[in-house]
């Protein structure tokens, strides 16, 4: 087959695309360049938009002895990825960029582009298996658990996992590492790369304010129901959060506080202690199968965030097509759903299909009882609680 | 083993056998021309001697020689060094007029003056075919003749090739006792270029565009030039430009050079031949192909005779340069990358097109090695392109 190689200049995309080669493809090297401007390129010092990364991309293409080119696509990136982060976090939501760009960016603009162009698919360097099973190609977990990313590819359908390659999903990490040093290449000690590409210094709440500038709001305690403090920007805040909230806690009886919703209409930031973060059901909207479309109701995994835990749950769908929703109650609570992150739905190590949370919350079978209710509630309250949403 | 048809001679043209056999055999000699002794007069001689050549070649006088790394190079210090000159001997003398279809080695060193020295800048616009009217750059200057430190205007456009009245332009800008640059990289053994008769100030020339090789050039600068140095140090280059000569460089500088301009007026037949049959190919393909700029048959004076630029609608340059590399096909998009990127030409932006039509450019360029082969070959592989192109455009 003809591929594309998705090269971002590191040492995953650089191997992928030696193993596609090996496997018999004819492949071109195509580093994706999503900022517009030429000095953002300059000054980003890190993630997948510098100058110096597709400089590696094209020094591992010249070893492969494929073609390379940049193609841009900063127009439809600032669309569909930054411009609907900008959004969602406007809108008191928690976008997951990475899912928007696989979405639309890597296996639509690029996948299109390729295709037109007389290609067969898109290789890229992502942790995860495409394996055919009797209704098709199947997406599934990688071998590695550790490095697996098919919660971030969660959002792709029939047509576009038939024409993506995943060549890394059956290796470890270290043996990739290892296998891009014995072929030389420079980016094999390369860091990974952890941070959303387009924040290059990694603050997230700043590069926001930028864009949407500070916005004076306040936060309320859920159980006085009083203004405990204000904020710069509700955009900043996001469901689970603990730290940054800036509150002189022996105003708050001592106990820790977090972020329980964000309320965008009014710009409020509402917070409460542990017990109030827990959600045994979550509704999804902007569903996408990866597969057949699935109806009913079904005992499947699902998991709220990439690297999360994978918990049992009984997923519902309503409706169909483009307005079909997800109705997820989970056996255990999590905490820190956020509305805007994606819920992945698995059954095994496939995975079903995965939908934008719209609404976490208790069901309503199971009432939150101070000191007693569910199990769920107490595991969730013993679980460590330094971290935030998002963290691992 | 597919022969790759090489259609991008604007970008760097192959360098001839005689100028490759001077460098390699002056490459294997010591010496630095700055040096006393007798292998330091040896290089000095052939430094010297080349000097002579080119100056004869470009109707200039050795002393106004200034050899350079190349183009870009030329373009930067007489652009910068003629301003802060004007500036030091008058501080008025702030403002410089530009055409808007300069090269980035122009417009680019006149934002960082505007950025970073207080510099303006006037940007004379051209018409549609790309050409800048006299008068209006005399309208540019006479909006106040006292605050203008340079005129720069380019001898012949990089990527649309059009050929711009410089002497008229250099007599304007002396009415006013303005010093007038131009660059002349494109045009140098392509056009019968002329430094004395043209009246021109500064004029930068390259010798990779022209047979020589990459990274070499000269700033052609009248004695009375004034002229802020940029690179200190040794003072070579009456002190205007220090470092040691690159001696082989520019030996086989001198050699291509030479032979150009010998055969420029044979050459410049030919290779507009094959232009003009090439843009009229891409008119008889019915693709809705367009000619940029001004394209009569036979002009091979008012256009460069080996620049063919076309656009073609619905399709983007770059899935174009893909399609026809692929295809082994070397053309380009004409404008500038940014980091890989091709841009939307400012050149033919400026010339009036939009946004759209100057993404879908393609710059054809021929030289000394092209044949009717590669005309054939490059009319053969754009159907197909055009069509997926469009289709990809489509798609993204």
């Amino acid at each position: 087959m003809r591929v594309v190689a998705a090269m971002s200049g590191g040492v995953d995309s650089a191997v992928a695309a030696s193993r596609m080669i090996e496997a018999g493809h004819e492949v071109v090297g195509v580093h994706l360049a999503l900022a517009k401007n030429a000095k953002t390129l300059r000054e980003g010092a890190r993630g997948c938009c510098t100058i110096e990364d597709a400089g590696d991309a094209r020094r591992v293409a010249d070893r492969l002895g494929i073609p390379f080119y940049v193609w841009d696509m900063a127009t439809p990136f600032a669309r569909d990825v930054v411009e609907d982060f900008v959004a969602e976090y406007q809108a008191g939501r928690t976008p997951n960029p990475c899912l928007r760009c696989n979405e639309k960016i890597k296996f639509a603009a690029l996948l299109d582009k390729a295709l037109a162009l007389g290609f067969d698919a898109v290789a890229t360097g992502h942790y995860a298996q495409i394996v055919d099973g009797p209704h098709g190609r199947e997406l599934h977990r990688a071998v590695d658990m550790a490095k697996d990313q098919s919660y971030v590819l969660g959002v792709l359908d029939e047509e576009q996992l038939a024409r993506a390659f995943f060549p890394l999903g059956d290796t470890s990490k270290p043996q990739i590492r290892e296998e891009a040093a014995e072929r030389g290449f420079a980016v094999a000690k390369k860091p990974d790369s952890h941070d959303i590409c387009f924040i290059s210094d990694g603050d997230t709440r700043g590069w926001l304010t930028q864009r949407l500038g500070e916005q004076d709001g306040e936060i309320v305690d859920e159980g006085s129901g009083e203004v405990v403090g204000g904020h710069r920007g509700a955009y900043g805040f996001t469901v689970g959060q603990r730290r940054g909230l800036g509150l002189d806690r022996s105003d708050l009886d001592g106990q820790p506080r977090y972020v329980t919703r964000v309320e965008a209409e009014t710009n409020r930031v509402f917070i409460g202690t542990a017990d109030l973060l827990g959600a045994d059901e979550i509704e999804a909207d902007h569903v996408r199968w990866c597969g057949p479309a699935a109806s009913g109701r079904h005992r499947l995994g699902a998991q709220i965030r990439a690297h999360g835990e994978e918990i049992p749950a009984t997923a519902e769908v309503m409706g169909e097509g483009s307005d079909a929703r997800l109705v997820v109650r989970l056996d255990s609570a999590v905490r820190g759903a956020a509305p805007g992150q994606s819920i992945v739905l698995y059954d095994g190590t496939r995975v079903v299909g995965s939908g934008t949370i719209a609404r976490a919350g208790r069901a309503a079978r199971a009432p939150s009882m101070p000191g007693g209710g569910a199990p769920a509630d107490e595991s969730s309250a013993r679980t460590p609680s330094t971290s935030e949403a998002g963290a691992q | 083993m597919v022969m790759t048809t090489y259609l991008d001679h604007a970008a760097t043209t192959p360098m001839t056998p005689a100028a490759r056999e001077a460098m390699v055999e002056q490459l294997a000699i010591t010496g630095n021309a700055s040096s006393l002794h007798g292998p330091g007069r040896d290089a000095r001689r052939v430094v010297e001697e080349s000097r002579e050549r080119i100056a004869a070649a470009l109707g200039a006088r050795p002393s106004e020689i200034l050899f350079t790394s190349g183009g870009t190079e030329s373009d930067n210090l007489a652009i910068t060094g003629s301003l802060r000159a004007a500036r030091a001997a008058d501080p008025r003398r702030s403002r410089v007029v530009v055409s808007g279809v300069e090269h980035h080695a122009v417009l680019d060193v006149v934002d960082h003056a505007v950025e970073h020295e207080g510099a303006r800048a006037t940007f004379v616009a051209p018409g549609e075919c790309g050409t800048v009217k006299p008068d209006a750059v005399r309208a540019a200057i006479e909006e106040d003749a006292s605050t203008v430190g340079l005129v720069s205007v380019m001898w012949a456009n990089n990527e649309v090739g059009t050929v711009q009245d410089v002497a008229s332009m250099a007599q304007i800008a002396h009415e006013h006792g303005l010093a007038f640059h131009t660059d002349a990289v494109q045009a140098a053994g392509h056009l019968p270029v002329d430094f004395a008769a043209s009246g021109v100030d500064l004029m930068s020339v390259s010798a990779h565009k022209l047979g020589g090789p990459i990274g070499i050039g000269a700033l052609v600068a009248k004695r009375d030039a004034r002229l802020v140095a940029l690179s200190h140090g040794g003072g070579q280059e009456r002190g205007i430009r220090s470092g040691t000569l690159d001696t082989p460089a520019i030996r086989a500088f001198a050699v291509a050079l030479t032979e150009a301009v010998e055969h420029r007026e044979a050459e410049a037949e030919r290779v507009g031949a094959l232009r003009d049959r090439f843009l009229a190919g891409t008119q008889a393909l019915d693709l809705g192909i367009r000619v940029t700029g001004c394209w009569e048959a036979g002009d091979i004076t008012t256009r460069l005779p080996g620049n063919a630029h076309i656009t073609i609608p619905g399709c983007e340059g770059d899935s174009m340069l893909y399609l026809l590399d692929a295809a082994d096909v070397a053309v380009s998009t004409g404008s500038a990358c940014q980091a890989g990127i091709p841009q939307p030409s400012h050149v033919v932006l400026a010339m009036g097109r939009s946004e759209e039509e100057a993404r879908g450019s393609l710059r054809v360029s021929f030289g000394w090695t092209s044949t009717q082969a590669d005309v054939d070959a490059v009319l053969a592989a754009l159907p197909e392109a055009v069509t997926r192109a469009r289709r990809a455009s489509g798609a993204a």
